[in-house]
């Protein structure tokens, strides 16, 4: 066996200089930090994170609220909520002179809500009861964030909170809700809709005469594709919500802002996945050619491991060699260990050989020998075994391979996870980074979400 | 066996590669399969290492046994174009259209009109045909919407066809609807062995049941390797035999057993990592239990430890057959 020198990459489970530590308590303590934005793409901990920072906040003695799109149920249990509504509900048991109110976005219930507020009853009731309008609040691409975005609008000019923090939603492009309020608002006022709405006011406009296509064939062929009682809601709704327009392009354009105004925190969250942290690349590219200001990166489920000094390879061919040894001593008990090269997967033979102590030794060697080679096992004792010893030293063996297997797959995950992260920081060497160590289960308590806020502030 | 295949689950559970995993285990022996994928992510062409999938059938691999993977992103707004210029032949109009962002309108605010057109173009490309009137692909996968997603994503049509009462549109959504719900068509979910992705499963099996959409197989995906029987975990962590152990990493040359010696230094880290490892261990056990409780067909595939490339999809595809997926 030939020692190998730990690798300082295996080490360094920690941030290194290159890279910048972000630090999670300075901005949440920091009373200029109004709004916390937690994006990133599916299933890498984003509502989790979201909702950890929140309860740290608290407990840092802040008037928070969450607002989580799409949150597991187990989360909302976790903070002590059976469901979450468009309200926020103060969460219980929170430590310090804080609080934490949490809700969960209901989508038409927000967009009803603008409807109910900008229109008189009647025209509020025509809208609502409109069956392209219902459609169009419950489902259609971009809605949700729209109304996230026009929540946290709302909540902002509340000036009721210390600080809130916001969960976006799964997107099928994790920037859908970027462009939503800015898509919706173009739409709104768009020439399309001034079309639409066209028949049902005298004549049409005279600025669409610099349309080459005779109106009446667009009708006709929007009458065609849609289906002529589609058209007729379309336009219904349309005349209905006409007055609401200007309103919301308004909103749009000041959420946008919002988000771009100092006061206002981008956190990227990923999991040290390709996929993940590519996302989080395009993410951190998207957010600075909008001008929005980011924090830095969250990087979920980082494994870790204190015997980081043996490598992957070194600890499957001491499995291997256990592994071997069980069957050798099956035939005769005297040779323990073979001495075998041919297990040697690493290439640095710079150490000599020396001698090991037997089990039970307890003389101080004066050299550190973390990585003493195997020089012999006592062949000797093996002679006094009875064979319950034997059978116990098989099951040690066997238990002992199993051990070095298992750090041999957590070390393989370690280097892999690091590969793909310094494939992130050697892209975007600007951005800080906070790691949270993997938990080996899910998150069912204030004290789950306790400990994540302790591993995200490091 | 389904024509449509269409595969979900929630985000980071890796729908992609299981998508095309099973796009190349169900083109064996000849088959030609197509892949699709409907939210322009362009996952399949990260996956199969290419470059950007154009809005055009193409073949992106070859399957043992001369099998063959066509692959197609679907953009919502040259589909629709499409079924304008074939039912319509509104060439020049479509272009007007789009200056006057009615297209933009179309597929991506208008009520479910951008996921009628992504299932329509799925649901004609199971039906077509060629000159001889065989299939123009034995199967079709889809790399569909997250498990959240899903149920509404098939059902827009119906949602569709309720609302546009008469006209080309209601038509569509219709004849998308009957192949959607027949046993033409399945779909598949695919989680991971936690509590989340397994909840997600779950509710979407329900969703989809309520909606009368056919719930294919369930998918377990990143199932890591058991290094540790049972046996040996009690061992380990009941009264771990530390002396016994280090003696054991002593004798298989990792340093010595006196306090502070290489092997010594090892014991506690990896019993940690054992006590870790039982922790995920018994809740997979849980997580499985609750899977099984499902009554579904359920597939296991394993973590690659390498990370995912090419050959682990090659590989991923040999565990699928094995488990008799096609």
């Amino acid at each position: 066996m030939t020692p190998e020198p730990a690798r300082p990459l295996d080490d360094a489970r920690t941030l290194d200089d290159a890279t910048r530590a972000l630090d999670v308590d300075a901005l949440i303590d920091d009373a200029e930090t109004r709004i916390v934005v937690c994006c990133g793409s599916g299933g890498v901990g984003k509502t989790t994170t979201a909702a950890a920072i929140g309860l740290r906040a608290a407990e840092r003695g802040r008037k928070v609220v969450v607002l989580t799109i799409d949150p597991a149920r187990r989360l909302a249990q976790s903070m002590g909520i059976d469901s979450l509504d468009n309200v926020p509900r103060r969460v219980k048991d929170v430590d310090g002179d804080g609080e934490l109110h949490a809700m969960m976005l209901d989508m038409k219930r927000t967009f009803d809500e603008i409807v109910e507020a900008h229109a008189d009853k009647e025209r509020a009731e025509a809208i609502l009861g409109n069956p392209f309008y219902q459609s169009l609040s419950a489902g259609f691409a971009g809605t949700q964030e729209y109304m996230a975005m026009e929540k946290l609008g709302q909540l902002r000019s509340r000036d009721e909170w210390d600080l809130i923090v916001v969960d976006t939603p799964p997107s099928r492009s994790a920037l859908d809700f970027l462009d939503a309020p800015k898509r919706l608002g173009s739409f709104l006022d768009g020439k399309l809709i001034r079309l639409l709405m066209a028949p049902a006011k005298v004549g049409g406009r005279a600025g669409m005469k610099f349309l080459n296509v005779g109106m009446s064939m667009m009708t006709g062929a929007l009458g065609k594709l849609l289906g002529g009682p589609l058209l007729r809601d379309v336009q219904t709704f349309v005349a209905a919500m006409d007055t609401m327009f200007g309103g919301f392009r308004t909103r749009a354009d000041a959420t946008y802002r919002l988000l771009q105004a100092p006061g206002t925190a981008f956190l990227v969250v990923a999991s040290p996945e390709r996929d993940a942290l590519r996302e989080a690349a395009y993410f951190v590219e998207r957010l600075a050619a909008d001008d929005m200001p980011l924090a830095g990166l969250v990087l979920n489920r980082v494994h870790g491991s204190g015997a980081a000094q043996l490598s992957a390879e070194r600890a499957l061919a001491a499995a291997e060699n256990l592994e071997d040894n069980r069957i050798v001593d099956q035939g005769d008990g005297k040779e323990a260990v073979r001495s075998s090269p041919e297990h040697s997967a690493t290439p640095e033979t710079s150490e000599t050989p020396t001698e090991a102590p037997r089990p039970g030794q307890t003389t101080p060697d004066p050299r550190d020998a973390p990585d003493a080679p195997a020089g012999s096992a006592a062949p000797e004792a093996h002679e006094t075994h009875t064979d319950a010893d034997a059978s116990e030293e098989q099951l040690t063996a066997q238990l002992t391979a199993g051990l070095l297997r298992l750090h041999a797959e957590r070390m393989r995950l370690l280097d892999r996870e690091q590969r793909t992260r310094d494939r992130f920081t050697s892209l975007h060497p600007e951005v800080a980074v906070t790691e949270v160590a993997a938990l080996p289960g899910d998150v069912h308590d204030l004290a789950g979400l306790r400990a994540i806020g302790d591993r995200l502030a490091g | 066996m389904s024509r449509l295949q269409v595969v979900s689950g929630k985000g980071g559970t890796g729908k992609t590669t299981v998508a095309a995993a099973l796009a190349l285990a169900l083109a064996t022996e000849g088959k030609r399969t197509l892949l699709v994928e409907v939210e322009g992510r362009q996952g399949i062409a990260q996956l199969f290492e290419t470059e950007a999938l154009p809005y055009e059938e193409r073949k992106i691999a070859v399957a043992p046994g001369g099998g063959e993977v066509y692959a197609l992103a679907i953009d919502p707004e040259l589909a629709l174009l499409d079924y304008l210029q074939m039912f319509y032949k509104l060439g020049g109009a479509g272009r007007a259209l789009k200056k006057l962002g009615a297209i933009d309108f179309a597929t991506t605010v208008a009520p479910g009109l951008r996921d009628v057109l992504l299932t329509g173009k799925a649901c004609e490309a199971v039906r077509r045909k060629d000159k001889q009137g065989r299939f123009a692909y034995d199967c079709v996968v889809m790399d569909a919407p997250p498990t959240g997603r899903i149920t509404r994503f098939l059902n827009v049509n119906d949602e569709v066809a309720g609302l546009a009462k008469i006209g080309p549109i209601h038509n569509q959504a219709q004849a998308v609807m009957r192949v959607l719900k027949s046993p033409e068509t399945a779909v598949h979910l695919v989680t991971l062995l936690e509590e989340m992705p397994v909840q997600e499963t779950a509710d979407g099996i329900a969703e989809l049941g309520a909606a009368r959409l056919p719930v294919g197989r369930i998918m377990v995906n990143m199932v890591r390797p058991a290094p540790l029987d049972e046996t040996a975990l009690r061992l380990g962590l009941d009264r771990p035999p530390r002396k016994a152990i280090a003696e054991s990493l002593s004798a298989a040359g990792l340093g010595d057993t006196r306090r502070g010696g290489g092997a010594e230094r090892l014991v506690e880290p990896l019993l940690e990592q054992a006590s870790e490892y039982a922790e995920r261990y018994s809740l997979e056990e849980d997580q499985r239990a609750v899977l099984t409780e499902f009554g579904r067909p359920l597939h296991e595939l394993p973590l690659l430890s390498g990370g995912m490339d090419l050959a682990g999809l090659y590989e991923l595809a040999t565990a699928l057959r094995k488990q008799g997926i096609a």
